[in-house]
């Protein structure tokens, strides 16, 4: 009862504290704002809102330092529900749902709802299948259930490598964010970045593991929500009076579907002027596809040609009476940038045709689900004569288009959803509630706090895009917005914009926008004083390093504790074992922080990857094992190695990366590769038991002990 | 340790609440986006209803199947005796 009392009074001191600490900060928000207002300058106020919350974070730490074995790996088993709650939000949320997400659903629409759902969705197998059961058994780490389950130390280590595996993975793609914010909001090279933020990162964890990174995560999710809210209320406000964008945004998106279907419809003044641009990009993607057949027909011989004809243009444009600056300075960049064998030929034409290809179509409607080639519309459009067998053919190819598409998109959300209830990270958090009962009601405030970002982007994502289409398509280029100029001057990719057909309007055609702008530029699109993007900078930087954090520790824990600890020495004094654990979290990060710095792959790909690993490696062998008592060890080894083995062989093959290219399986993308990982290890797991005897009656004892949150008579497998 | 009857019938009731929950699960996530382009065909407050359900109604029914979880599960451990002490 003492215990029950003293819980109580934690949760009220914890709730005055960081009420105080949210006040805090609104305040310190506040007073940069006035700072702003007198004139101080935005790199200053950058360099404030970097160097002011990674101190915060720091702060923290230091005060959550310990050198308790069970504060270090699971906060002391007293975090409750609300809090966990909101770590687990900060810990799920990565840079990719922060800055990345909106950015995807602007792209892609419906197409891009995979994501929203999937990453909400797989809270609802976390709750049925694994929490309270996962709380139950009441050790430190996933591997841990593996080991005590199936026994013996072939079904842990497989667990901990495929924890190793995914987490790692994910890392990479947390830290890549961490150097993006930190080089673009500082100025710092990119490289730079990425070691400055993950000096913010160790500081969180190191001295006091789960205890410090579960305190600070909460501090982080209260930033990160304010600095996704503020902007995204204010736009709303804006456009529509309304300050509760998630509804208001219906009224938005049927003015951004008129305007799709004014753009697509030549017969419009805007669509006109939407064809004319379209036509260049269809000529620029037809003549670079001639060339890339060419490459491939003429080899290394074409090139030299081409760069021949390349230097020549360039000559003659400087030996003119008067020299044209600007047509002279492409052409020198031509001359620089000309592919130096075959391969980068192929692959910058490529990217080239592609691109152009993209925009050369008409506009996708944002609501429409799985959108087919447009044959149809196509064919009625340039041949009105057409057979009604024509039709049908052109119909037939739109319809296979838009079923592979939907095929696609709910393989995605299986894997996506699949995943987000085998990551580790993420089961870990629920090993630090108090009880059962309490876990229960923390996957549910975890979602809540998910949800609140989530509910969210999709409304941000369609008043962005009224921003574009109405305001800034039709604009004259003598007076674009200014946040337009600022950004295309930090980075080209992210946004670019050029007179393309030469008559002063901007065309919907002519702008290029990378999907990281959205959520960065949301502040400066709605009118919003500088302090609200540091604010937005600051949240971004939270929410990878919050997700980095838990990543680390996940994967120090799993070597240091289920490898060094139950494997190697297990008479290890407690000491040796934090230890251990502080210096491989430190040589994790190190190295994880090296590879990020050599920039790999395509972050979307990377996360995707990670939760189709996970998905395959542990859902099967964990949720069977508390739901199935006859499935044993042989069955688990089956399982996770056929689940991970296949996963990792399909993206092996088919993603480009590898340079394997072989032909899909039922045309799913590689991205999606759990979706034949998952049923080989349920399988793996079934069929690997049925053929080995049933386990003991001390596992069996054990599947009941998880069940039930009291057993009278039983005993304890809680570690202290 | 014996399992009694009704720690049996505990168990029975929690399989099928989360069987119950996992199908509305299922019908949300799969069936409804696989009508996605027919349900695109009505309109609920301004939007097109399969974008609505992928967008904003799936996530509200995601958070209300915890919610209701937490909540049954709870109060079944109190009604069963199986409930942690006060630990």
């Amino acid at each position: 009862m003492a215990q029950a009392q003293s819980q109580s009074a934690f949760f009220s001191q914890l709730k005055k504290y960081y009420t105080f600490y949210t006040g805090g900060f609104i305040a310190f928000v506040i007073v940069l704002a006035i700072l702003e207002q007198m004139g101080m300058p935005n790199k200053i106020l950058g360099y404030i809102f970097l160097f002011a919350t990674i101190g915060l974070y720091a702060g923290i730490g230091i005060m959550s330092r310990t050198a308790d074995v069970s504060e270090y790996y699971v906060a002391g088993r007293r975090v409750p529900a609300f809090f966990n709650g909101m770590a687990t939000g900060a810990d799920w949320m990565s840079a990719a749902s922060f800055i990345g997400m909106a950015g995807t659903l602007y792209a892609s629409g419906y197409d891009g709802l995979a994501f929203v759902m999937g990453w909400t969705g797989g809270y609802c197998l976390v709750a049925l299948f694994l929490a309270p059961y996962l709380r139950k058994f009441g050790q430190f780490t996933i591997p841990d259930f593996l080991g005590a389950r199936y026994g013996g130390n072939i079904p842990r280590t497989i667990g901990v490598f495929a924890a190793v595996v995914c987490s790692f993975t994910y890392v990479i793609a947390q830290i890549y964010g961490v150097g993006l914010i930190t080089s673009r909001f500082t100025g710092l090279e990119f490289q730079v970045g990425v070691f400055v933020g993950l000096a913010g990162i160790m500081v969180c964890s190191f001295l006091g593991g789960m205890r410090a990174v579960t305190w600070t995560q909460v501090a982080q999710y209260i930033i990160l929500i304010f600095a996704y809210m503020i902007p995204v209320v204010w736009l709303s406000v804006v456009h529509t009076g309304n300050p509760i964008p998630q509804i208001a945004y219906g009224q938005v998106l049927q003015k951004v579907t008129a305007k799709e279907k004014e753009l697509n419809d030549p017969s419009t003044l805007l669509g006109k002027a939407e064809a004319e641009v379209r036509a260049i990009h269809k000529k620029k993607q037809d003549d670079t596809e001639a060339k890339l057949k060419s490459l491939e027909a003429g080899g290394a011989a074409y090139l030299a040609e081409e760069k021949t004809k390349v230097e020549a243009k360039l000559t003659e444009l400087k030996a003119a009476p008067t020299p044209d600056a600007k047509a002279v300075e492409a052409a020198e960049k031509a001359v620089k940038d000309f592919p130096a064998d075959p391969a980068a030929a192929k692959a910058a034409w490529k990217k080239t045709a592609d691109g152009a290809k993209a925009k050369a179509g008409p506009v996708k409607a944002h609501a429409e689900p799985f959108a087919g080639k447009g044959a149809e519309k196509k064919l009625l459009r340039t041949n009105p004569a057409a057979t009604p067998e024509e039709i049908a053919k052109a119909k037939a190819e739109d319809d296979a288009e838009s079923n592979k598409k939907r095929k696609n998109f709910l393989a995605l959300v299986l894997c996506l959803m699949v995943g987000t209830a085998a990551l580790p990270h993420i089961l870990m958090r629920y090993y630090t509630t108090p009880s059962v009962k309490e876990a229960r009601q923390s996957v549910f405030w975890s979602l809540f706090f998910i949800f609140l970002l989530y509910f969210t982007a999709p409304a941000l994502a369609v008043l962005a895009k009224f921003d574009i289409y109405y305001l800034l398509v039709g604009s004259n280029f003598s007076d674009l917005p200014a946040w337009v100029n600022a950004w295309a001057a930090v980075d080209k990719t992210l946004m670019s914009i050029t007179d393309l057909n030469k008559d002063g309007i901007v065309q919907l055609a002519e702008i290029t926008i990378g999907t990281d702008l959205i959520v960065l530029a949301t502040p400066e699109i709605a009118g919003l004083p500088y302090v609200i993007s540091g604010l937005v900078a600051a949240g971004g930087l939270a929410a990878a390093l919050s997700t980095a954090d838990g990543l680390l520790l996940t994967i120090a824990n799993a070597l240091s504790h289920d490898v060094y600890y139950k494997m190697i020495d297990p008479h290890a004094p407690t000491t040796r074992r934090l230890a251990v654990s502080k210096g491989l979290l430190l040589v994790v990060a190190i190295t994880a922080a090296w590879v990020t710095s050599l920039k790999p792959g395509d972050i979307l790909f990377l996360v995707g990857a990670a939760f189709s690993l996970a998905a395959s490696g542990f859902f099967p062998a964990l949720v069977l094992g508390v739901f199935w008592k006859r499935a044993n060890k042989l069955g688990a080894i089956i399982g996770m190695l056929g689940g991970l083995g296949v996963c990792m062989y399909y993206m092996y093959m088919t993603y480009p990366f590898f340079g394997v290219n072989a032909p899909k399986w039922w045309d799913i993308d590689p991205i999606s590769a759990g979706i034949f990982g998952i049923p080989i290890g349920i399988i793996g797991v079934i069929v690997g038991s049925l053929i080995s005897p049933a386990p003991s009656k001390e596992v069996q004892e054990l599947v009941d002990h998880v069940r039930y949150p009291n057993l009278e008579g039983d005993t304890s497998t809680a570690a202290a | 340790m014996q399992l009694t009857e009704k720690h049996k019938e505990y168990w029975h009731r929690n399989l099928k609440i989360t069987a119950l929950l996992l199908a509305i699960w299922f019908i949300v996530t799969f069936v409804f986006s696989f009508y996605a382009r027919e349900l695109n065909e009505f309109t609920f407050i301004g939007f097109p209803l399969g974008f609505y359900f992928g967008a904003q109604g799936a996530l509200i029914i995601y958070v209300a199947i915890i919610w209701f979880y937490a909540r049954y599960m709870n109060n079944l451990d109190q009604e069963y005796g199986v409930h942690e002490g006060e630990e």
